[in-house]
């Protein structure tokens, strides 16, 4: 009887302490989302996204340079880090399968997924930016398509061995190349997953800050020349949230909420096509 | 069925990677417009006879072909053999049906567009003429851009022969065909065997029985990489001449 008392309590106890960690997990996420929400619709209006920056200390103003900034360091990064990530992968699953070189290009991929993102910045900083000398939009590119290359990769060799063995028996046996295999058949069977996988990697580097300060840098006036310093939303939160005047506070939390959105969105879109992807 | 022979096996040895000695000292007449069925219990070395003839061990490192497989009077074990032509000559079909993640007329029109046909016409054409060799028209006709795996399992693997023929192979290899479908499907398929053995020549690896009996003309029992015993069909079934066989086919033993 005491035993069973006991039991009950020990159980009680487990449930209450996962249930309260779960709680604090959650309540933080939601204070965030929520915080960035209420101070970032507060903040946004349409000269956010059609005026630069106003000198320092001068009210108005918005954030064009940086949101179109962004979308091209991200897009370049994306062109750059896709295609080898994608055919990196292809080689793992694919030309490499079962040899020890796709496992260990396997380990290090997923070491690297986990190197602190500081450290992808600095070492552009060291390999690009100090020996050419300045700052450059392609140095930024370059240090994000560095962090997809291993997302993109391992979500494409696991997508690609998902696909069933047989099916490349089967079209080796019609007089198919290798190469016409994977691109014809292997491919398309695992179209939505490595999509998806791509997807997640954007979502991955979209709210990066860390490697674009030793690169990209900043720029307070409008440009797209790739090869000088750019400006990017998530830099221009940190030296807005930084500075000292209310507008430029307000600013920054637009701009958060803009990527989060926008994060939250590919994310959510990402999730739905595994989701769907898994159901067929 | 004529007495022409159209692939002769002669002292074909076969080892995997690790040197397993899976064929030993393999010799067999295989003729043309027949149906040869390859019996034996399972590990027997049957599948891995029928996957010598298109070569498809050739997908893996480290395997050995010893001795001849004449096709057509060519060695096509030599490596200067060109194993596209070959297959697109000697087609297999599984024991799972393989569609492609694509269309009922792509998964057609793969094999054709591989040879090198770009023509819309000609390929329409011959996705049809294929579909209806493989009595699969009459389901499919007002769906051709359905996904193939809309299929039912039965379907998917006349479908998947359907692939096969429209390259208009001289042999297609079976490798159990209908171990993975219901009675109905299964009776299909083995009349459409029937069928095409007025064209083509067709080995078949089955591991059932009766199924050998009613379709198959020559009959090849296979026990543990060896060739117990090779002949027609009846005389397998009725009136073998090794023990190992008469004891293999009335259910003793496998």
């Amino acid at each position: 009887m005491n035993q069973e008392k006991k039991r009950k309590v020990e159980g009680f106890i487990a449930l209450l302490l996962s249930t309260l960690a779960a709680f604090c997990g959650l309540f933080w996420l939601i204070f965030i989302l929520g915080d960035v929400l209420i101070h970032g619709i507060g903040a946004m209006n349409l000269s956010l996204f059609m005026h630069d920056p106003a000198p320092a200390g001068v009210q108005g103003g918005g954030l064009r340079n940086a949101f179109l900034g962004h979308l091209m360091i991200t897009s370049f990064a994306t062109i750059i880090g896709v295609p080898v990530g994608v055919l990196g992968g292809t080689f793992l699953a694919e030309y490499a399968r079962g040899r020890n070189i796709s496992r260990i290009i396997s380990i290090l991929a997923d070491i690297m997924v986990s190197v602190p993102s500081i450290i992808i910045g600095t070492f552009i900083y060291a390999i690009m930016v100090k020996p050419i000398g300045h700052f450059s939009g392609w140095a930024g590119a370059l240090a994000l398509a560095i962090i997809m290359i291993p997302v993109v990769l391992r979500t494409t060799e696991d997508m690609l061995s998902l696909v069933p063995w047989t099916l490349r028996e089967a079209a080796f046996a019609l007089g198919a190349p290798y190469y016409k295999v994977i691109v014809q058949v292997v491919y398309r069977g695992a179209a939505t997953g490595i999509f998806t996988g791509i997807l997640l990697s954007i979502a991955r580097v979209a709210g990066e800050t860390a490697p674009l300060l030793f690169t990209a840098f900043n720029n307070s006036f409008f440009s797209i020349n790739m090869n000088g310093p750019m400006p990017s939303l998530t830099v221009s939160v940190f030296q807005y949230a930084m500075g000292p005047y209310d507008d430029w506070h307000a600013q920054a939390w637009a701009a958060s909420l803009v990527i989060t959105v926008f994060i939250l969105f590919i994310t959510i879109v990402g999730r739905l096509l595994l989701k769907w992807r898994y159901k067929q | 069925m004529t007495d022409a022979i159209e692939l002769e096996i002669r002292g074909l040895n076969f080892y995997y990677s690790g040197n397993t000695h899976a064929l030993k000292n393999i010799n067999l007449p295989i003729y043309k417009q027949s149906v040869t069925a390859l019996i034996g219990p399972s590990g027997c070395g049957k599948t891995t006879l029928l996957r010598c003839f298109n070569r498809m061990h050739d997908l893996y490192p480290k395997h050995r072909y010893e001795g001849e497989i004449l096709f057509q009077g060519t060695n096509l074990l030599v490596n200067a053999i060109d194993l596209i032509s070959l297959r697109s000559r000697i087609g297999m079909v599984f024991q799972k049906p393989t569609p492609f993640p694509m269309s009922i007329f792509e998964n057609i029109a793969y094999g054709l567009k591989l040879k090198g046909i770009k023509k819309k016409s000609e390929l329409a054409d011959r996705v049809e003429r294929a579909l209806k060799h493989a009595a699969l028209w009459d389901e499919v006709k007002d769906k051709l851009n359905a996904s193939a795996y809309d299929l039912s399992g039965g379907q998917q693997q006349r479908l998947v022969i359907a692939r096969a023929l429209a390259v208009e192979p001289e042999v297609l290899l079976f490798d159990e065909p209908t171990s993975a479908l219901d009675p109905i499907s299964t009776s299909k398929i083995e009349d459409l065997v029937m069928h095409l053995k007025k064209e083509i020549t067709i080995i078949i690896v089955t591991h059932n029985m009766q199924q050998a009996a009613r379709i198959s003309d020559w009959t090849g029992f296979l026990m543990l990489g060896e060739m117990i015993e090779f002949g027609k069909t009846e005389k397998i079934f009725t009136a073998p001449s090794e023990k190992l066989t008469e004891d293999y086919v009335t259910g003793r033993f496998g």
